[in-house]
């Protein structure tokens, strides 16, 4: 397992968002999170790149090292472990192509810098005809390219995302999951959380169902999309 | 006319002081939203550790080396100390208080302040001292206007200073980590960038250009005294807001407005009335713009 999530647990003040969940993910898998709104989906994801601390018992551990020893920019630049957080979070006020160069800040090897930065405008070619606007006046769909292209330079080995089909029309949002495919396809391991049970469901190998801060169920995606109770409760019937 | 131009270069003189002081609150502002009240007596430290520097530096090279180059090389050491003062008040004063309230860290700033301050009374005994005369003054007369080198050299090294850190800001990665930080904070460290790399870089480089200014004020007013950080403090904090928080280029530009305002006024009105003039103009320019020239709203960020 690359990376082992176990009893974690997390709370905001008195209220528990998450009661002590466990989950794990292979090298190179597609792993999402399905859930509603408020179950826990982003607080899981911040708390594995420890943007949120987790209660004491909580096990964190991605490839045998201990994620809780560590501060997120460590996470991201030790580890190679990415996140595109909920609602993107771009860098308005710099351009496209700086966006991309500070999100390889600590990195060191600067020829595989310059050859994944290649790799992001092949992907995104948006990117690249966009290079040197400011991310501001971007497109929606144009700015999560951007998160994602960020984030796969910031660190290769495991990408989390947090709803990365949000405020995308049905177009791009395949679009995006085909470029998540194409990221995967090249060696790093996604990890996602989604409302769009469906989508999500589709692209990943294998899903946990998240709510009110505990797994209830997990299993091949393709077995979930055709469980009656995740039909019933996050497919529409 | 003459008497004009007289004015402008002293107004450039004030303009550069004001100006490289206020980069410094409004840099640490746009990268962690705090306003570091310390930053007058950061110039002040600044302005005693050149005088030291200085001091030393002509004791120990006066004969070999000329005035020009000690300057130099007072500038460049006392950079570096300065900055290592600068990123010190970050570790010890600020960091701690990164979850706090705002006023907090506004109070803790005060008390730096304060501790500076009564610090270099303790240490220094009440006695004034006089920054040494690196740069030999020279009177000039071209076509009726009369200025010294001293004065042009305070507005040539600042400009140089403020070019030097504009360049850094935009082409660094260092100068991206700063921007991105005032535009979104939680995010940077997602991008692999330590938030306990850039704020005491950023203190670092407002001591920095703080001591620097010292080093000049010691030029053109040698006589130095514990509490000269305070007034000129607060004025380049009101450029500062004037400016536009968070605004480097609008620190700048308001510093050299408030030199503008305060010598021509004092030129038309007594001297006693300069400040509460000066002062109130700008208070009337905030009401029609409380964000100040190049302000951003900041109230849709995110913030740890």
């Amino acid at each position: 397992m690359q990376l082992v999530v176990e009893n974690l647990a997390v709370s905001y003040g008195k209220i528990k968002a998450l009661h002590g969940i466990n989950f794990s993910v292979k090298q190179g898998e597609i792993v999402t999170i399905i859930g509603a709104n408020g179950a826990g989906k982003s607080t899981t994801l911040r708390a594995i790149s420890r943007m949120i601390p987790s209660e004491p018992g909580t096990k964190i551990e991605f490839e045998n090292n201990d994620l809780l020893k560590y501060t997120t920019d460590k996470v991201v630049s030790k580890f190679g472990i990415s996140h595109v957080p909920e609602g993107r979070m771009i860098f308005g006020n710099l351009t496209v192509s700086e966006n991309l160069t500070l999100s390889a800040f600590a990195r060191k090897d600067s020829s595989e810098v310059e050859r994944d930065r290649k790799w992001v405008f092949d992907l995104f070619p948006r990117l690249d005809e966009r290079m040197d606007q400011l991310a501001d006046t971007l497109s929606g769909g144009e700015q999560q390219m951007l998160a994602v292209g960020r984030a796969y330079m910031s660190g290769r080995k495991i990408m989390i995302l947090d709803e990365p089909s949000m405020g995308l029309a049905p177009l791009l949002m395949l679009d995006m999951f085909e470029a998540l495919k194409e990221i995967n396809r090249n060696g790093t391991t996604i990890l996602l959380v989604e409302q769009n049970a469906r989508l999500a469901l589709k692209f990943a190998q294998r899903g946990y169902v998240l709510e009110n801060g505990n797994l209830v169920l997990e299993g091949k995606a393709s077995d979930l999309l055709d469980d009656p109770k995740v039909k019933e409760a996050y497919l529409g019937g | 006319m003459d008497h004009f131009l007289q004015n402008l270069i002293n107004a450039l003189q004030w303009g550069s002081f004001y100006a490289v002081i206020s980069i410094g609150y409004s840099m640490v502002y746009g990268v962690l939203m705090l306003f570091n009240f310390a930053h007058g007596d950061i110039f002040m430290v600044g302005t005693y550790i050149g005088l030291g520097i200085a001091t030393m530096l002509l004791a120990l090279f006066s004969a070999v080396l000329p005035g020009w180059f000690i300057f130099i090389l007072t500038v460049v050491i006392t950079m570096f100390l300065a900055a290592f003062v600068g990123a010190f008040i970050e570790l010890v004063g600020y960091r701690p208080l990164r979850g706090a309230p705002r006023a907090s860290a506004a109070i803790t700033g005060l008390m730096i302040g304060i501790i500076f301050e009564t610090g270099n009374l303790i240490i220094l005994g009440a006695q004034r001292f006089s920054f040494p005369e690196l740069i030999k003054s020279v009177s000039y007369n071209v076509g009726g206007v009369y200025f010294t080198n001293v004065k042009v050299l305070i507005i040539v090294v600042s400009l140089i200073l403020m070019l030097a850190l504009h360049t850094f800001i935009q082409k660094s990665k260092w100068g991206m980590a700063m921007r991105a930080m005032s535009y979104n904070f939680l995010a940077v460290p997602l991008m692999g960038v330590s938030i306990n790399i850039i704020a005491p870089l950023t203190f670092a480089i407002g001591a920095g250009l703080a001591s620097v200014a010292g080093i000049l004020y010691g030029q053109a007013y040698p006589v130095l005294d514990p509490y000269m950080g305070v007034l000129l403090g607060w004025k380049a904090f009101v450029a500062a807001i004037l400016g536009g928080r968070g605004s480097i280029m609008g620190a700048a530009l308001a510093g050299y407005m408030l030199g503008f305002i305060e010598i021509f006024i004092a030129m038309a009105f007594p001297s006693t009335f300069r400040d509460l003039i000066a002062y109130s103009i700008i208070l009337i320019i905030l009401t029609f713009r409380p964000r100040g020239f190049f302000g951003m709203a900041h109230s849709t960020q995110l913030r740890l």
